[in-house]
């Protein structure tokens, strides 16, 4: 049994496996199907300051080997998280990581500075690259000026470990990394959804209700590694990779190109079982391999 | 309820008509309760098109022979992949998902019933096409309890109309198509049975024109009413959040929400809610319909 612990800053994860904002709901959801205190570590549904209705219906189509969804951040805001939902996740005996999102650098201040009050919630995922929402999101994840702004105002409020959470829909992402690294950042996670669109040609009409959506599961994974891969290279603070991750061999990818930890998002909505599937299954290829820990393989890739 | 992730295992697909099966499933243990109304998720192995799982309606509960039915019709790559299931096959399911229809009397498994609406009459289900597939466990549920369901069934020709010997095993089955070929030729809610009758409540399952049609007529005739929607769905949990409705009213406690007929609504703020999760079945006062 090779051992499966892995730090991202200053917090520890007992498994390098978590599951993506947005796909786990705040776990609760999944805790018939899944022993939640096994996964590495869960990040719930992206929370903004004020309460979100998100877009319109249709939200989600489904594409060849992936999916599409604009849902754009539907939320009760954080206060009612606070009150309502904080109280009922706070002991799960796993690593609660809470999405922030905003519209403004203060925003996502205040809403991180809301969340760093809570004893149970270890870390925040910063998300500064929603591609589903017109104020913010990915507004800030798509220039190194927007990208540091947002860090650093919410490095002030926010003492616990800060993961950036990256848009691909970039041209140099490892440039948004290095930006984001230097404004105090603890972690990048990468990639979001990458930008996409859907027709039916039957009805000659968008399929989601904004026109476009994020485009998630194993279609965009060869995308996401080559992003890790390069992220790595370009900073010093431990990545968190995710992007089509459906089984152990992937998540491996992922780490071989860098990351030190993983998140399964799309793959949560086939088998809700994965993320212990995948955790097996990197315990099970590490011993094949004779590797004593899961560190051994982070980053092997020249 | 809790929710389960099962292996099921195929014990007979039958062909109902060209584009309708009827599959079979069972299990090595005694299968979960399940609410007539829920549904399952379906994972489709093996198809390079389809990548989410299927949601299917619960068409029955077979307790004695441990069996599942789901009624389907083969739309697309993934229906048609598991209409070429055979006996012995293995399916993927999570369920039992949803809510369920409102009952007068509880099952297992069901929070807080609806008072016994005595004297209001009794049930009439309504079905469109493969929409009839929930109403059949729903019948049998309430023909138990003691009640005396209607059905009332609509399809295009007689060709797609389904199941009828097992429906009028739990009630009195009436009948429409759209070109005559069976029972009144017209819409459900063109059916006699409508000016002959007072129902109590509707429970409707079909196509959306045709739920919104049986909606507008419930609501004239001041008959409480419930629909099932079928809003396209990726998780099946309420985790992700692509299934929304808009509705009226706060989102409801769970107590309240099992006694949907008379919750009055404690507010015109309309909110997104998942169907798969507090759906899908709606009371049709919640609906911007």
């Amino acid at each position: 049994m090779a051992k499966l612990e892995v730090n991202i800053g200053a917090l520890k994860l007992k498994n390098p496996v978590m599951t993506a904002s947005g796909t786990f709901g705040y776990g609760l959801e999944f805790q018939d199907l899944v022993p939640l205190e096994e996964i590495g570590g869960i990040i719930v549904k992206g929370t903004t300051l004020k309460p979100r209705e998100g877009n319109d219906y249709p939200r989600m189509a489904e594409t060849a080997m992936g999916m599409l969804n604009c849902v754009g951040l539907q939320n009760k805001g954080v206060d009612y998280f606070c009150e309502h939902i904080y109280p009922q996740i706070k002991d799960i005996d796993t690593n609660m990581i809470v999405n922030v999102s905003g519209s403004s650098p203060d925003d996502y201040a205040e809403c991180a500075a809301r969340v760093d009050a809570l004893d149970g919630i270890p870390a925040i995922e910063l998300n500064i690259s929603c591609p589903n929402v017109k104020d913010g999101g990915m507004a800030f994840g798509v220039t190194c000026a927007g990208a540091e702004s947002v860090v650093k105002a919410v490095r002030e409020r926010y003492h616990k470990t800060l993961i950036v959470k990256l848009s691909p829909n970039v041209t140099n992402i490892a440039e948004i990394a290095r930006a984001v690294e230097a404004a105090g950042a603890d972690s990048v996670s990468l990639i979001n959804t990458l930008m996409g669109m859907a027709i039916d040609i039957e009805k000659r009409r968008k399929k989601l209700s904004i026109g476009t959506g994020g485009l998630s599961g194993p279609c965009v994974k060869p995308v996401a590694v080559r992003m890790v891969y390069q992220v790595a290279k370009a900073v010093k603070i431990p990545v968190v990779g995710l992007g089509g991750i459906m089984t152990a061999e992937d998540a491996i990818e992922f780490m071989m190109a860098g990351a030190t930890a993983i998140e399964i998002g799309t793959a949560n909505f086939i088998d809700p079982t994965v993320t212990i599937k995948v955790r097996d299954g990197i315990n099970e290829w590490l011993d094949r391999h004779g590797c004593q820990s899961v560190k051994d393989i982070i980053g092997v890739i020249e | 309820m809790k929710k389960y992730v099962l292996d099921l295992t195929v014990r007979s697909v039958e062909r109902l008509h060209e584009r309708y099966v009827l599959i079979r499933l069972t299990h090595r243990e005694p299968l979960p309760a399940m609410l007539p109304g829920q549904f399952v998720e379906v994972r489709v192995d093996g198809s390079p098109s389809t990548f989410l799982r299927r949601p299917i309606s619960i068409n029955f509960v077979d307790k004695e022979q441990n069996e599942l039915w789901l009624l389907v019709a083969t739309v697309g790559d993934g229906t048609r992949w598991m209409a070429s299931l055979k006996a012995g096959d293995t399916l993927n399911c999570m369920l039992p998902l949803g809510n369920g229809w409102t009952l007068s009397r509880p099952m297992e498994g069901s929070s807080t019933p609806l008072p016994h609406r005595e004297g209001q009459g009794e049930s009439l289900l309504i079905g469109g096409g493969v929409g009839v597939a929930p109403l059949l466990y729903l019948g049998k549920q309430l023909k138990e309890s003691g009640a005396e369901p209607t059905f009332l069934l609509g399809a295009r020709t007689k060709n797609d109309l389904l199941m009828l010997g097992e429906f009028e095993k739990y009630g009195r089955v009436f009948v429409t198509t759209e070109d005559g070929s069976e029972g009144e030729r017209g819409f459900v809610t063109n059916h006699s049975v409508l000016q002959q009758e007072r129902f109590g409540l509707i429970q409707c399952c079909g196509p959306t024109p045709m739920m919104k049609a049986v909606a507008r007529y419930a609501r004239e005739k001041g008959i409480c009413c419930e629909v099932s929607l079928e809003n396209l769905m990726a998780c099946g949990l309420g985790a992700c959040l692509c299934c929304v409705e808009k509705v009226k009213g706060l989102p409801l406690t769970p107590s309240k929400e099992r006694g949907d007929l008379d919750v009055s609504l404690e507010s015109n703020e309309l909110v997104n809610v998942c169907v798969c999760k507090e759906g899908p079945v709606f009371n049709v006062n919640r609906l911007l319909w």
